[in-house]
């Protein structure tokens, strides 16, 4: 048990300079870290958005709303085709997943089946012998529909992430709606939040003019219009529009949009597709005169008077814009829209010298910590304290190296979990340390008493930590973020106390055993 | 040579004879800590209740009555403010907001320009804002995660030692955690996650402790065949005193600094770990080693011989 064949020692040895080499690069300042050839290793431990600072932001998709709209597009299908088709119909509306009519005449009923079918595609549709129509999705198409616009909405707000400009963001999907967005260093969490909270549904349509004021007051409007605000009203204009509810050009056509000023005032220029560029053309060629309303996300950006034919695939809008407002919504256009509204359901945001403050108060706790533990030990077990001082040092070695390695994070609660770690790899060697002077008490010579410390321990030592890793896991798996962190130190810390509490320590005695060659241990 | 020692060598102290006092003066804090637990509850933190917390940085030192009636002013119900750290640095508290998860959102925006507009100069330095969908789930995943540690200790000593043993070490793990929630009742301290992962840390260290006199009476019980199990146990508590005293003593010291240089969520993760080994370290030798004793009398000794055998080693 106290012998190490060579091969071991040398296997030791390389462990703890191999620990210190991936450890190293955290303790150098980035300056000198650059100048370090590219052969050694360069790899730091991430910091937490706790402590290096940056936003945390839960959003929730509302999936609801996108059935919703799919459904709404289905009834006016129904509308147009049956009409077309010259069947009669009573009562077409929405009534939870699925959309309901009559048929009027029971006679229409195998006429309209296929007509139906076409506009329903991917729906079950049934149709009673006294003509009730239900048209529904299957629980499978509908956790498609989610799934797919849950996947979109991941893409767009990475592109929205992107152009921003912010470094290293993490947008993951979480369970079955939601999506999780980490900003590492992010120093304004206000203008991303604004952006990520906006659908940017563009659509282009035509001011209704029919309608006089009074009758827009008075909600008195055609079935086929609606009123929709302005989204920032000049004082003195109108602060609605009454707008068809029509689409004539919609901002998928859209392939690019960029900030400029035009007589000094920002707009949003913007390039269409092809498809997009013929329809604007079209519709500009027959309207010239009246108002054409922007809309984006249920509001009027502005509702310029078409001059002429736009014919070239391009434009611009002009809506009041501020430099920056102006940036947002080409940077929203250019990513494009939501296929559901996200809303924040989760913000941690914290600033960049809150993080440096925390770890500075965390390294001070555990200079103290360990300088405490350090002098307890030697003060205890003389010699041998000083030897589980020594794999105390190179335990806080190999956790930072295997968290460097790892590229896990760490966080506020994770220097804690160093912290106690620190505790209980300590424990490690009070147990054995305790044993040996047992033995030793019970008149073993060193070298038994050594080995018997080390056997009887390492049991009880392995029972111990097999039980705390369990937890860190069951912590690991259900806990959140910072707390993640605290499972990963904590499990990271208790295997490389396997090592150096009991590997480091036992070969450390053996050298000493062997050097001084004592009649009898004081421990 | 010196040697810094709480405790003499070979102590014989019985302290079986404490047992039942043990055990009732344990029952009763537990009990305490339960009706401690209902009434009047815990303060539970933004993660389990949901809500807003903000960290803000006045320019000067903080001018808490003009905070506090601007913030008042809002109409989002009653904000408490917490001076913490310097001067400057306070803490806003806000319930969690009617209407939904995103109406916490509405809320930090209200905060941060009113803020902003009659503090200039004003830095929030940390914006947290929870809402019930979030919250709700993380409070189901603690409880579940704290479910499920006790199952798996229970599994783990089971498998690893008879099931008296494993019987003992849980019972003694839960009387453990409700002192531990009597604790965040009584010093109002925030119950969040890093909460749940300082119960769970305890969890753990308690759990050591149980180990390292559980070992410990087990190997007595193959050395001392016949030795009655009462006088077994206090053998074997008073054999690892040493140890036990000394590992708590190292982790208090390790855990102390954090406790006193921290602020925030960390220091009041500190302080109930200190609380926790306390409460560990005594309930190994008070409320497991008894449970041991009225569970495995005449139990754990199947197959005695009369005859002493003084050393059964392998």
């Amino acid at each position: 048990m106290m012998y190490f064949a060579r091969w071991k020692v040398l296997l030791i040895l390389a462990v703890l300079v191999l620990g210190c080499i991936f450890a190293l690069p955290n303790l150098l300042p980035a300056r000198i870290d650059n100048r370090i050839p590219g052969f050694l290793p360069h790899l730091r431990i991430s910091l937490g958005l706790d402590l290096q600072g940056g936003s945390h932001l839960l959003l929730q998709a509302d999936m609801e709303s996108v059935v919703r709209e799919r459904l709404a597009g289905i009834v006016d299908g129904f509308r147009t085709e049956l009409r077309k088709a010259n069947i009669g119909y009573t009562g077409l509306g929405i009534d939870g997943h699925a959309v309901k009519l009559t048929l009027r005449d029971k006679n229409d009923i195998e006429k309209a089946r296929p007509i139906l079918q076409s506009v329903a595609e991917n729906m079950d549709l049934s149709i009673s012998p006294d003509g009730q129509v239900s048209a529904a999705y299957s629980d499978a198409t509908l956790k498609e529909i989610a799934q797919n616009a849950i996947q979109q909405s991941i893409e767009i707000v990475r592109r929205r992430v992107d152009e921003t400009g912010t470094r290293e963001p993490t947008i993951q999907r979480q369970g079955t709606d939601q999506i999780l967005v980490q900003l590492p260093g992010l120093q304004d969490p206000e203008r991303i939040k604004a952006l990520l909270g906006k659908t940017a549904k563009m659509t282009f349509r035509l001011v209704d003019q029919t309608v006089s004021p009074d009758d827009a007051a008075a909600g008195r409007l055609p079935p086929t219009s609606e009123i929709l605000p302005l989204a920032t009203p000049r004082p003195g204009e109108e602060p609605s529009y009454v707008v068809q509810k029509r689409v004539m050009v919609s901002g998928e056509s859209l392939t690019d949009a960029q900030a400029t000023y035009r007589d000094a005032e920002p707009v949003v220029s913007f390039k269409f597709d092809s498809v997009g560029a013929r329809r604007f053309c079209d519709v500009t060629k027959n309207n010239i005169g009246k108002p054409f309303a922007i809309v984006l996300d249920n509001k009027v950006i502005s509702a310029p008077v078409i001059r002429d034919a736009i014919c070239g695939g391009s434009g611009e809008i002009s809506g009041n814009f501020t430099i920056q407002s102006a940036q947002d919504l080409a940077l929203l256009l250019r990513a494009g829209a939501l296929p559901a509204p996200l809303k924040i359901i989760e913000e941690r945001s914290v600033g960049p010298d809150l993080g440096a403050d925390s770890i500075r108060a965390g390294v001070y706790a555990s200079i103290i910590g360990f300088a405490l533990v350090a002098t307890y030990m030697v003060l205890a077990y003389g010699l041998f304290g000083l030897f589980a001082d020594v794999a105390l040092i190179f335990n806080l070695i190999l956790t930072i190296a295997a968290l460097s390695l790892l590229q896990a994070t760490l966080t506020l609660p994770g220097i804690a979990g160093m912290l106690l770690t620190l505790g209980m790899s300590v424990d490690a060697n009070v147990l054995i340390n305790e044993r040996i002077r047992e033995e030793t008490r019970l008149g073993r010579s060193p070298i038994a008493s050594l080995d018997a410390g080390f056997r009887r321990a390492f049991s009880t030592i392995l029972d111990a930590n097999l039980t705390t890793l369990i937890k860190m896991a069951i912590l690991y798996v259900l806990g959140s973020g910072p707390v993640k962190g605290f499972a990963v130190t904590i499990s990271l810390g208790i295997c490389t106390s396997m090592f150096t509490a009991i590997v480091l320590v036992r070969w450390i005695m053996s050298v000493w055993l062997r050097r001084t060659r004592p009649a009898r241990l004081k421990v | 040579m010196f040697r810094l020692r709480f405790v003499p060598d070979d102590t014989k102290i019985a302290f079986m004879k404490g047992r039942i006092a043990g055990l009732v003066t344990s029952a009763v804090l537990s009990i305490a800590s339960i009706i401690l637990f209902f009434y009047p509850g815990l303060n539970y933190g933004i993660d389990f209740r949901g809500g807003i917390v903000i960290e803000a940085r006045t320019s000067g030192p903080a001018q808490f009555g003009a905070l506090r009636s601007t913030l008042d002013g809002l109409g989002l119900g009653e904000a408490a403010l917490q001076q913490f750290g310097g001067p400057e640095d306070v803490l806003i508290r806000l319930e969690r907001q009617p209407g939904g998860d995103e109406a916490q959102q509405k809320a930090v925006e209200k905060v941060r320009a009113v803020l902003l507009q009659k503090f200039p100069g004003t830095e929030l330095r940390s914006v947290e804002a929870v809402g019930a969908t979030v919250s709700d789930t993380l409070f189901w995943n603690g409880m579940i995660a704290l479910g499920l540690a006790l199952i798996a200790m229970l599994i783990y000593i089971w498998f690893r030692f008879e099931w008296q043993f494993g019987v003992g070490a849980v019972v003694t793990l839960i009387l453990d955690v409700t002192k531990t929630v009597g604790f965040f009742a009584i010093t109002g301290l925030q119950f969040n996650l890093t909460s749940l992962a300082a119960i769970l840390t305890i969890m753990g260290y308690s759990i050591n402790d149980k180990v390292v006199v559980y070992d410990r009476v087990r190997e007595n019980l193959r050395k001392y065949k016949s030795m009655p199990l009462r006088q077994l146990i206090d053998l074997s508590i008073n054999e690892t005193l040493n140890r036990t005293i000394n590992t708590s003593f190292t982790t208090f010291l390790a855990t102390l600094p954090l406790a006193l240089v921290a602020t925030g969520a960390v220091q009041e993760f500190a302080i109930v770990i200190l609380f926790g080994i306390v409460v560990g370290t005594s309930s190994s030798i008070f409320i497991a080693a008894p449970i041991l004793l009225f569970l495995g009398e005449n139990r754990l000794r199947r197959g005695t011989k009369p005859k002493l055998v003084a050393d059964a080693r392998p």
